[in-house]
């Protein structure tokens, strides 16, 4: 009697949440392209200071005699200027990569500082609910009825320039939207059965919120705050553009767009239409992965 | 009925108060309003002067009472660089800006409308996945840049249209309309697009969607089913139902439209409330900045009120909820 041992069947992989999660991510290829490019530029930000040829903020390194030149000119100091040089001879390229670190910095650090402050406000609405959620709800329907651009305008007009300064507008303008989804969330996963678990067991309140009913809301949170920090660098740069932003010393994308605008009259299109380009990509990228993170994480779309 | 508009009046006023105390302790609290309010030019008997004049001796509340009951009469005060009351300086370049808003409303929907349509019915074409690829392009484009770009291309290389200004215009009620004439429209273009680009996008979605869903519903079928054309559903059953939430939708963003005109008017040189807003801003011009804040928030209070009424005249459940 011969037994054949019957080939074991093929073990199921087994795939961990975040495997999951990044084969679905990669799956579209535009969002992928989109991750790559947002990390490069990212990379780029960082790298600025030992990457570009010139540092913009030192003015003992910048020649008032090769302002405006065209892109692709050799300037005194003996390097090219692949995309032209601004009215005070500032290379193009290093000033975009270093108007990229600030318009970076702004973005991301309002977006963090919003959603710690939203999250939390969010939070206590719903788990405190009754006054204090409607006090809460009736605060955000109130900043959402608002133009961002409007309220940030008005609180930079009463507190002047400055990177601080824009950081604590955009905080302003985009709180309501994380306490909003915050909140929304919470209070289905209210509902669920692993918190009255959490409670019946009397774990004490800020272990229930914080270990169990905030690790669940994190998903919309995350892509709201991926596409909150690109309406913050588009928001930014609109600011700087109008003058209120950052100060001139340390121009962010926005900014250097804005210095262009008297010379393109005169046809020097390129001191504003590259930093618009970088500050597009940008924001194109981070839109891209945010719309995918969208798809992935939203439990509606799963089969 | 009665009892639902009250509430929600009450509600408006009382929106526009808490509004009116911050804008009041904005410009009261955190800057000196001596410096704010009186020019710095003025001289120390006239620094005296005007402090009593503008009441400053007396403590915020009662300062907080005065500039309420002036705001009641229509008084917000006086703008240190045209010397004319801040109010009327706002509404002189109100008609500009709603020129300039409608003009982009208007645009968004002669262009959105027909790309969401074809959209819409075709979705998997080529020409479709462009449309909506470039619908993501308008949301992400930074307006300001765009706007550079226009003038950039259409008026530095091209020379087809003016760059900035708002060319000839004609007097109608006592007020400075450019849509009436040829010149005026020619500057009316690059703005009112550029404004527009935001809602084409939106406008495109909205309709896509709606037509996706529509095309699904029964009484399409049936029309279908019942032999009649291609081009009469499309226009007659379905065109006609998604017209509704595209157009509240469209009405509801007519306020950010006017706000977000201050980017569009300050790129175009665009002579509206908006570029006026940026110049006083620039200048430390405070009271015209209060007298254009008070304005927006009354302009957005009444957008929203009215958003309410119609709503609960359409859905009598809101009415009903309310009163619960």
């Amino acid at each position: 009697m011969s037994t054949t041992i019957a080939a074991a069947p093929p073990v199921p992989k087994v795939e961990t949440p975040l495997q999951r999660f990044v084969s679905e991510f990669v799956a579209s290829r535009i969002a992928l392209f989109g991750l790559v490019v947002f990390l490069a530029i990212v990379a780029i930000a960082v790298l600025a200071p030992w990457i570009a040829p010139q540092n913009p903020y030192d003015l003992a390194q910048l020649d008032i005699m090769d302002g405006r030149m065209e892109p692709g000119t050799v300037g005194g100091a003996g390097f090219t200027y692949w995309l032209g040089t601004d009215d005070q001879g500032r290379d193009m390229l290093s000033g975009i990569m270093y108007g990229l670190r600030i318009s970076l910095m702004v973005g991301a650090g309002s977006a963090i500082i919003a959603c710690l402050v939203g999250a939390s406000l969010g939070m206590l609405a719903a788990y405190a609910g009754g006054r204090t959620d409607s006090l809460i709800m009736r605060l955000v329907d109130l900043q959402l009825s608002f133009p961002a651009i409007l309220a940030a305008l008005m609180i930079l007009a009463f507190l002047g320039k400055g990177i601080l300064n824009v950081v604590f507008a955009l905080v302003i303008v985009e709180w309501a939207y994380y306490a909003r989804t915050v909140r929304g969330s919470a209070l289905v996963e209210r509902r669920r059965e692993y918190i009255e678990a959490a409670q019946c067991l009397a774990l004490p309140t800020r272990r229930i919120i914080f270990r169990h009913l905030l690790p669940n809301c994190l998903p919309p949170l995350i892509v709201v705050g991926t596409m909150q920090v690109a309406r913050a660098i588009a928001l930014e740069a609109t600011l700087s553009f109008l003058g209120l932003g950052v100060p001139i010393t340390e121009p962010s994308l926005g900014l250097l767009i804005s210095n262009g605008y008297e010379y393109m009259l005169s046809g020097k299109y390129w001191i504003s239409f590259y930093p618009g380009i970088a500050l597009l990509v940008t924001i194109v990228s981070i839109n891209l992965v945010g719309d995918q993170l969208r798809d992935v994480l939203n439990p509606r779309l799963k089969k | 009925m009665t009892a639902f508009l009250l509430r929600r009046l009450i509600q408006a006023a009382a929106v526009v108060l808490v509004m009116s105390l911050l804008v009041f302790l904005g410009v009261f609290a955190v800057g000196d309003p001596v410096e704010i309010l009186i020019s710095p030019e003025a001289d120390q008997f006239e620094r005296e002067r005007a402090i009593k004049a503008l009441g400053l001796d007396l403590p915020l509340w009662r300062q907080y009472l005065v500039f309420l009951g002036n705001a009641l009469q229509g008084d917000l005060g006086r703008s240190f660089v045209f010397n004319e009351p801040a109010l009327k300086l706002i509404l002189e370049r109100m008609p500009a800006t709603l020129e300039l808003a409608i003009g982009a409303t208007l645009a968004a929907l002669i262009i959105g409308l027909p790309l969401g349509l074809y959209a819409g019915l075709r979705p998997n074409s080529a020409m479709s996945k462009g449309i909506m690829a470039t619908s993501i392009l308008g949301f992400s484009l930074p307006t300001f840049w765009v706007g550079l770009m226009l003038i950039m291309v259409f008026a530095v290389q091209l020379g087809w249209l003016p760059s900035t200004g708002r060319g000839e215009t004609v007097t109608i009620l006592g007020m400075r309309w450019s849509f009436l004439t040829r010149d005026g429209i020619a500057h009316l273009i690059m703005p009112a697009l550029n404004l527009a680009l935001f809602k084409i996008s939106l406008v495109i979605r909205l309709t896509r969607a709606g037509v996706r869903e529509t095309m699904l519903m029964d009484y399409v079928k049936f029309a279908r089913a019942k032999g009649l054309s291609p081009a009469r559903v499309t226009f007659v059953h379905v065109f006609k139902n998604i017209l509704i939430p595209v157009v509240t939708v469209v009405g509801l963003e007519f306020g950010g439209t006017i706000a977000f005109s201050v980017v569009t008017e300050s790129v175009f040189a665009w002579p509206g409330m908006g570029k006026l807003i940026i110049d006083s801003i620039n200048v430390l011009d405070r009271p015209v900045m209060v007298a254009y804040l008070m304005m927006i928030v009354l302009l957005f209070i009444t957008i929203n009120l009215l958003v309410d009424i119609t709503y609960s005249l359409l859905d009598p459940r809101v009415r009903l909820e309310s009163k619960s």
